[in-house]
């Protein structure tokens, strides 16, 4: 069943067209060259004119190689045995171990029948008051963390990974660099994690085009783990590689491009990838958790901006701290209004007199005179950033609203705060000191 | 038409394929991709010479050059009648807990299932007798659905009056089964049955004439049941930058509005809003009707991950189940969520086309499109003289939250209201975050025009003094600016913030709008005496959290009796000043 042509007649970019035929749409090729095999992809038949994606790029490509069509879709090995394990954006072993060919899953799988989900209901805590109280993570969410090059969100990644109750936790590396690579990998194994890890890496130095197989290869390994019960958290970093990829092929193939250059089918395809993160009916989760770089900062740009219509949320991570205007949870209502009854008080209250301290140090920066409502909110702000925003923060959520209350009461009078005189009756500390 | 037509395919691009075939085709004909066991729709979308380019409705996988594609001579086309409530769908009317059962956690492609249960029964009472002569669209008979007469019509294909020449007794049927027969103006004998198909891009004009969307729809969200009202049989939008909350939004409204009918067309968006409208509304019970509210809405899914093409049909296919149920003589509200999705689908298509893209690559008949999806909402008189409308809200997702992008355009040009989001709002957590400094309604609400304009007034006077005190700083502005800034606050705070989570203060009924806003405008055109800034501050900020609990109280209730005497009484302290001492 597998046909070898050697008629490559034409090579752009790194897609490459060769004479074939009888061939299936999204097949996978391997390119024989001089320096070794490469996989490739399928992308455009046209009439006896194949053209595909080669995933270690077309240098070094010769207008006689060979393309071998392996007859199927891009397959990977799934199972225990890849506990532990390293592998790069081709799906083959980067830590020496052996490969692995036993049950190969095919990769793209049709999506979930909307009726076989659930609700999201079980709270994943991660210990930093930002995200627990005011904008708590759930599993079998999608989440991004939005932040721009230097900003310490691998490192979030990291922290939330190994403090989260999960079974298995996947890595996709995106035109990762090789120290943020090892950072992950030690970061497991000081938590006691790599056990129960696995790592799909692409680093910044292998060909771009290869960080496509990344999201695929890692969600279908996880959903595999998800059907057999497990609760599996994926990390993605960093998805605006993988957007910049398919913006290069996209270009290649001579598409029209809607939006800097972004193809237009750019929201689907971050979809289809997005919308793996699931909590099946009767087996277990797939929680996806993300970063997205924005280039200049810039939350208009087109990739956190399609990023922010698909996800369940995002984490502005700016200047070390969870930001949290901008920052949102969208399933934080299905657990908050369950741990504890005063969550959500907390949560609204909180917020709403932070933005009107942003606006009072606004206020203050252009030299006006602050009045008496002014100097409390400021005293309120610098408290809060110091005590609930910092990321150096480590306490359990039940700590945090405690804090909350304090804070609170340090710094207002119930009636100024807003708060319904029932919860405050409840909740408003008692002592006067 | 001897034999089926057949073709093969010659290309293939993404979930585009090019077709040779030797005989002929029809624009916009289904036809099926033929891949082994599997059975592929799809939709011919352009023709040139012998080649015609269709776009697939399911991934196109593995297909090969070669492989064999069939005609149907169809457009693409929806099954009406009994069993649609409460039903969900994928864009091709697939019922999706039948594709569960059948095929587990994972949709299948290739793999369609009926509509409608071809074994339910249902008790069909005749109106018809033979003889009579009736419109397409005009009654012979209904079963019961639900809550509802399900009226079965004659089909609304025919272009002239049919005469009855048989109608079945009252009994029980099912789908499959003629209930009546009908001799057109040929002379031509056709079976009519409980069901019928209609193409989902034609609009189904059975009634007698469309008239003036007047009567208010409510949606019982203060915000725009008083500032920016829609009308039964209009349409309005909601634009806004992800994260502000226009989901949340469509989805109270789908819970709370006053109407007959809700479809939802959740259209390349999250599956997990869908789920949460499918496991939650068989529980919550419709005030109204004492039913399920699953019991009232048909639900059309076509989420972010499933095939693009089938995302463009499954506001087709909504739009056309709505305007069944109008034909019956009911209120429909259609939720459309989201038509960016949509418009990106076309705008997908377009490109593997090729063809001449106009601005942000979206096709230049975008607009047009979006035009005629809008046109087909509508308040229409039937023959018998009774009302029924078509209601559509269409959230929108423009990109970067920009409201000058091409869908946002264009579909301003036709709706009635725009419920504008601003991400300001949401990030302040002032829900709902529609903006009532850009937004705007047509339409005519229920409130007295006098209050309305007020509420406006106020608002914009509130911006106008925060923006400057932003520049000449709080002890720069006049006392009376600053109460006027207050009364601002004040308004936006205890009336067009709603909470959600609240279960009393998540819906009000129109009564107590009218009342509440009543109370207000009273407040709102009040002088008061307040010695300083400071004292006017802590005034309404007490007046706020005493307003706020009161909204959570029931109408009619002690306590709402006693929160309103109360803030009365706070409200005439600073009205009627004591009399300073005289001289």
């Amino acid at each position: 069943m597998q046909k070898t042509y050697t008629n490559i007649i034409q090579i752009s970019g790194d897609v490459i067209t060769v004479e074939a035929e009888s061939v299936g749409y999204t097949e996978i090729a391997q390119v024989i060259t001089k320096r070794g095999a490469s996989l490739a992809q399928v992308i455009r038949i046209d009439g006896k004119r194949v053209s595909l994606q080669v995933f270690a790029g077309s240098r070094g490509v010769s207008t006689g190689d060979k393309v071998r069509f392996l007859g199927h879709t891009m397959r990977i090995a799934s199972g225990e045995n890849l506990l532990g394990r390293i592998f790069n954006g081709s799906g083959l072993p980067l830590d020496n171990g052996p490969e692995l060919s036993e049950n190969l899953i095919e990769i793209g799988a049709p999506s979930v029948n909307p009726v076989k989900r659930i609700i999201p209901n079980k709270m994943i805590r991660t210990g930093i008051p930002m995200i627990d109280v005011f904008n708590s993570l759930v599993e079998s969410q999608k989440l991004s963390v939005f932040s721009i090059a230097g900003e310490p969100y691998n490192e979030l990644l990291a922290r939330i990974a190994t403090q989260a109750e999960v079974d298995i936790i996947i890595l996709g590396g995106m035109g990762l660099k090789y120290d943020d690579y090892l950072f992950f990998r030690d970061t497991l194994e000081r938590f006691g994690a790599l056990a129960r890890s696995i790592m799909f890496v692409h680093t910044a130095s292998d060909p771009t085009v290869e960080c496509l197989l990344v999201p695929d290869i890692s969600l279908a390994v996880a959903e595999n783990f998800a059907l057999g019960g497990k609760r599996v958290l994926v990390l993605l970093t960093d998805m605006t590689n993988f957007c910049d990829s398919l913006k290069e092929i996209a270009i290649t193939m001579e598409q029209i491009p809607s939006n800097r250059g972004y193809p237009g089918d750019l929201y689907s395809q971050l979809a289809s990838r997005y919308e793996k993160a699931v909590d099946f009916d009767t087996a277990g989760s797939i929680t996806i958790l993300t970063a997205t770089t924005m280039p200049g900062d810039d939350v208009t740009h087109p990739v956190p901006d399609n990023t922010g219509y698909i996800t369940e949320g995002q984490f502005y991570l700016k200047g070390g701290v969870v930001e949290p205007f901008g920052s949102l949870s969208r399933l934080k209502q299905q657990v908050n209004g369950r741990t504890r009854d005063d969550h959500r008080t907390i949560m609204d209250t909180m917020i709403q007199l932070f933005a009107n301290y942003r606006e009072t140090v606004e206020k203050q920066a252009m030299g006006f005179q602050m009045s008496a409502w002014d100097k409390k909110l400021l005293h309120y702000g610098r408290i809060f950033e110091e005590k609930m925003m910092s990321l150096k923060v480590n306490i359990p959520l039940e700590k945090a609203l405690d804090l909350g209350w304090e804070i609170l009461h340090e710094c207002f009078s119930p009636e100024e705060t807003g708060i319904k005189r029932s919860v405050i009756e409840k909740h408003w500390p008692k002592n006067s000191g | 038409m001897s034999g089926i037509r057949k073709g093969y395919i010659s290309g293939i691009n993404g979930n585009m394929v090019r077709v040779n075939f030797d005989s002929f085709v029809m624009q916009n004909e289904v036809a099926y991709i033929v891949h082994g066991e599997e059975r592929l729709k799809s939709e011919i979308i352009r023709v040139r010479g012998k080649c015609a380019e269709m776009q697939v409705y399911e991934s196109t996988s593995h297909l090969k050059v070669g492989d064999e594609v069939e005609f149907t001579g169809e457009l693409l086309s929806v099954e009406l009648g009994p069993g649609l409530l409460g039903q969900i769908f994928d864009g091709l009317q697939n019922p999706l807990p039948v594709l569960a059962e059948k095929c587990g956690f994972f949709l299948r492609r290739g793999t369609y299932f009926e509509a409608l249960s071809a074994d339910a029964q249902w008790g069909f009472t005749p109106l018809a007798k033979p003889g009579d002569t009736l419109r397409p669209g005009e009654k012979l008979g209904f079963v019961p659905e639900k809550n509802f007469k399900h009226y079965i019509m004659v089909p609304f294909h025919y272009h002239n009056v049919v005469e009855v020449s048989w109608i079945a007794e009252s009994g029980s049927y099912t789908i499959k089964q003629a209930i009546a027969k009908i001799k057109d103006q040929e002379g031509k004998v056709s079976e009519v049955f409980l069901s019928q198909t209609w193409p989902v891009k034609i609009p189904i004009k059975a009634y007698a004439e469309k008239i003036m969307p007047q009567e208010p729809l409510v949606t019982k969200m203060r915000l725009i049941d008083s500032l920016f009202p829609i009308a039964r049989g209009g349409t309005y939008c909601v634009p806004g930058p992800f994260g502000a909350g226009k989901t949340v939004l469509q989805q109270l409204i789908s819970r709370h509005a006053e109407i007959d009918i809700v479809v939802i067309a959740a259209c390349g968006e999250r599956a997990g809003e869908v789920v949460e409208t499918l496991k939650t509304f068989p529980e919550i019970i419709d005030p109204r009707t004492g039913r399920p509210l699953s019991d009232r809405t048909v639900i059309i899914c076509n989420t972010s991950s499933m095939p693009v093409a089938a995302r463009e049909s499954s506001v087709y296919t909504a739009v056309t189940i709505a305007e069944y149920y109008r034909s019956m003589g009911l209120h429909v509200l259609l939720l459309a969520d989201s038509t960016s999705r949509w418009a990106q689908a076309i705008r997908e298509m377009s490109g593997r086309l090729e063809e001449i893209p106009g601005e942000e690559a979206f096709p230049a008949y975008l607009e047009s499109r979006i035009a005629s999806f809008y046109e087909r909402a509508g308040m229409v008189k039937l023959s018998d003289g009774s009302l029924g409308s078509v209601t559509i809200g269409g959230a929108v997702s423009p990109a970067g939250g920009n409201f000058e992008e091409p869908v946002t355009q264009a579909t301003l040009k036709v709706v009635g209201a725009f419920h504008g989001l601003s991400r300001q709002r949401s990030d302040a957590r002032r829900y709902p975050a529609i903006d009532p400094l850009i937004s705007w309604s047509k339409y005519k609400g229920f409130i007295e025009d006098k209050q309305v304009e007020k509420g406006h007034a106020i608002l914009r006077k509130g911006n106008d003094v925060a923006q400057m005190m932003k520049v000449i700083g709080e002890e720069g502005t006049s006392l009376a600016n600053y109460v006027d800034y207050l009364k601002a606050e004040f308004f936006d705070f205890v009336y067009l913030q709603q909470n959600a989570f609240d279960p009393v203060d998540e819906a009000t009924e129109k009564d107590r709008q009218v009342y509440i806003f009543d109370f207000i405008y009273r407040i709102l055109t009040q002088d008061f005496v307040f010695a300083d800034k400071q004292e006017a501050l802590r005034f309404f900020q007490a007046l706020r959290q005493q307003f706020r609990g009161w909204n959570s109280t029931v109408m009619g209730s002690q306590e709402f009796k006693e929160t309103e005497a109360e803030i009365t009484g706070k409200l005439n302290e600073k009205i009627n000043p004591p009399a300073p001492p005289s001289a």
